[in-house]
């Protein structure tokens, strides 16, 4: 078609819309509300998985991660003595779950000790993480200087830790702490390394110790040097407790393991811990959970942007036939001028077009404000995808193509003479 | 180059209504030569009407040939039609057939947008015509806000712009007063004295009087065709 034409027929497309303004609006607001929902619902979609995503990422898909948890005071009295709490995932149990439960690589204990560590007449508290070498293979932690635990440390329970690197800056400001002594306790450690830092992001899924001053060490040496019981003096408080691992992370072999594991070790574990004082925390769950919460969002909005789309679409088409017949006349007297049945054609189909993507624009204002207000009630994470704005023009100009075009053809199959004589 | 801007041999048209054939043109015999002025007259219901849109390229015949300057236009599908009244046809109508939401200058233009010529171009034009047929200072008004005989000067500026071989106008001053009339007249006679082949249906005799032939119709039937002499000579026959 000529450009001319063209560009003729689109402002004349513009102009009858504005010549009927509130009917247009009122015309408009099907797509207004379905291309809404529509990007409300990508939004939505893309942002409850986020977070969980990010979690996943940074704990890996195939972890699972268990921690003792202190049960409350009416539990411990039933087993604990007067002055000793016990409670808390065991050697024995993570033996099971590594021994029993197929598909599981390896667990990886982490027993978690309160020292104090003199260094040059200081003092500081110090949180040490008892392990085994195989941590840095679950964990994202990675050596920065010096060198990471080893199997030889393991098994000759030997005195040496590496250093979180918040608590290398603290015991050492102005030099190498790499071959130093320090103090823990009555027992000397010798650092071999320092970690580097530990990713960034929430701490959720991971203990405070891990943000708290900390050193590595062995785990056979934790429990050769300072046995299985724990004391501990908390704001003022004494409590002795024996808990023989704080945090374990459960390495599954394949993605597709990790909830049919998961389960088992919530069995196995329930089993021997009928006063649950334990947790199991399943990253790739969360995101599941996150991702069903998205589904039905995702639904909930579908089904909200199908209905807008499809009432909005067949009341246009139903205003355009109204168009259509109300402008017979005036398609006579065009035909008669020299308009072909395709300059008509084109004529009431843009017309219906400029309609919707003026709707689906609107329609992207309402897609972008709704998102912060179903967080404001739901809670749901949002994050519009760029794509979700490039689909709206989309969705608009497809709506308007199936509900413009059957006016259009019949404005177009008029027969000159007769839509001339139409009053 | 021929001297025949039209030729019509053994049209018919007919409209079937269920059981009953209406012949609203039932074989038209019909030459009409370049720069001719020609009325066609009868009685409501003749046919005149049926006829000019036939020659105008906006119905096809249900039987004949129509040879349109120097082309058979009775073979040609729509869209062929259509760029020819696009290029050779003007119309004028009894009742203005102005688009109502576009202005003078507008609706003077639609024509030339079908053609595709640059919109510059096409307002320029339109304003020389609106111009030359005394719609000066009224460009921008709306039908609405015209006079019957203003609007049917758009409806002619309209029917000018694409420069047409054939210029038909039906009942043209139909729905005008006698003075608007006269003045309606006046312009057609000058587009005719330019050169311009016109056709115009009246079922008013006396709206005949300009031109130099005068075809009568009856029932789909070509009456009489007389000349301007002719038709002198029998008015003055007649008591
Ligand atoms: N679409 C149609 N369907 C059926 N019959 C038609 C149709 N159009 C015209 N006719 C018939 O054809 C005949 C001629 O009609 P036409 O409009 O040409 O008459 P006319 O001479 O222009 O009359 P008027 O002076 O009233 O305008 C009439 O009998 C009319 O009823
Ligand atoms: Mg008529």
């Amino acid at each position: 078609m000529n450009p001319f034409l063209a560009i003729r027929i689109l402002k004349l497309g513009v102009k009858s819309l504005l010549l009927h303004k509130l009917r247009s609006l009122l015309n408009m607001l099907g797509i207004l509300f379905g291309v809404g929902s529509v990007i409300a619902m990508l939004a939505i979609g893309e942002g409850a998985a986020w977070e969980a995503q990010q979690l996943v990422k940074r704990l890996g898909p195939t972890t699972i991660i268990l921690r003792s948890e202190k049960p409350s005071e009416e539990n411990q009295s039933a087993t604990s003595t007067a002055r000793m709490i016990v409670y808390g995932l065991t050697f024995e149990d993570l033996d099971r779950i590594s021994g029993t439960i197929p598909s599981v690589k390896i667990v990886v204990p982490v027993r978690k000790v309160v020292k104090e560590v003199w260094r040059e007449g200081r003092r500081t508290d110090v949180t040490l993480l008892g392990t085994i070498p195989k941590y840095t293979d679950v964990t994202p932690a990675k050596v920065k200087v010096g060198r990471w635990l080893t199997d030889f440390d393991y098994r000759d329970k030997r005195p040496v830790v590496v250093l979180k690197e918040d608590t290398a800056r603290t015991l050492f400001p102005a030099q190498s702490p790499i071959d130093k002594v320090i103090r823990v306790g009555d027992t000397a450690f010798k650092v071999v390394g320092v970690m580097g830092p530990m990713g960034t992001g929430s701490a959720k899924g991971r203990s405070s110790a891990d943000i708290a001053l900390g050193a590595y060490t062995p785990l056979s040496s934790l429990r050769e040097r300072f046995g299985d019981i724990n004391a501990q003096r908390s704001a003022g408080s004494f409590s002795i407790e024996q808990v023989d691992v704080h945090e374990a992370e459960v390495q599954v072999d394949a993605i597709p393991h990790v909830l049919p594991v998961a389960k088992n070790v919530r069995t196995l574990l329930a089993k021997a811990h009928p006063k649950k004082d334990y947790s199991v925390f399943v990253p790739l769950e969360q995101l599941r959970l996150a991702e069903r919460q998205a589904a039905i969002w995702t639904i909930v909005l579908a089904c909200v942007a199908g209905i807008s789309l499809l009432v909005g679409g067949i009341g246009i088409m139903n205003v355009m036939l109204a168009t259509v017949t109300e402008r017979t006349r005036e398609i006579g007297i065009r035909r008669a001028l020299g308009a072909t049945k395709k300059h008509i054609m084109s004529q009431f189909l843009v017309e219906t077009l400029v309609l919707t993507l003026a709707g689906g624009i609107l329609g992207i204002a309402f897609g972008l404000g709704l998102p912060p207000l179903v967080n404001l009630f739901a809670q749901v994470k949002t994050h519009t995808p760029l794509y979700a704005l490039l689909l709206a023009p989309g969705i608009s100009l497809l709506v308007g193509l199936l509900s413009g075009l059957y006016p259009a053809w019949k404005a177009a199959g008029m027969d000159p003479v007769e839509a001339l004589r139409h009053e | 180059m021929t001297m025949t801007m039209a030729r019509l041999s053994g049209i018919r048209r007919y409209y079937w209504m269920g059981e009953n054939v209406v012949k609203a043109l039932d074989g038209i015999d019909l030459e009409i030569r370049k720069g001719e002025y020609l009325a066609i007259l009868g009685r409501s219901g003749s046919g005149k009407s049926t006829l000019l849109n036939l020659l105008g390229c906006l119905d096809r015949p249900t039987e004949g040939t129509y040879i349109l300057d120097g082309e058979d236009v009775s073979v040609l599908d729509d869209d062929e039609l259509s760029h020819v009244r696009s290029r050779k046809i003007g119309f004028i109508f009894q009742s203005f057939n102005l688009i109502p939401q576009l202005t003078v200058l507008e609706n003077i233009e639609v024509p030339l947008f079908y053609q595709g010529v640059p919109p510059k171009q096409a307002k320029e034009k339109a304003a020389e015509l609106a111009e030359k047929v005394g719609l000066g200072g009224r460009f921008h008004h709306r039908p609405t806000e015209l006079s019957g005989g203003q609007q049917q000067r758009v409806a002619i500026a309209r029917a000018l712009v694409n420069d047409p071989a054939l210029l038909l106008a039906d009942e043209a001053t139909g729905n005008l007063d006698s003075a608007t009339e006269k003045e309606i007249l006046d312009l057609t006679d000058e587009l005719h004295d330019l050169g311009m082949t016109v056709v115009l249906v009246t079922h008013n005799q006396a709206l005949t009087s300009r031109a130099e032939r005068v075809l009568t119709l009856a029932d789909g039937k070509v009456v009489s065709v007389m000349t301007r002499e002719e038709m002198d000579r029998a008015e003055e026959a007649a008591p």
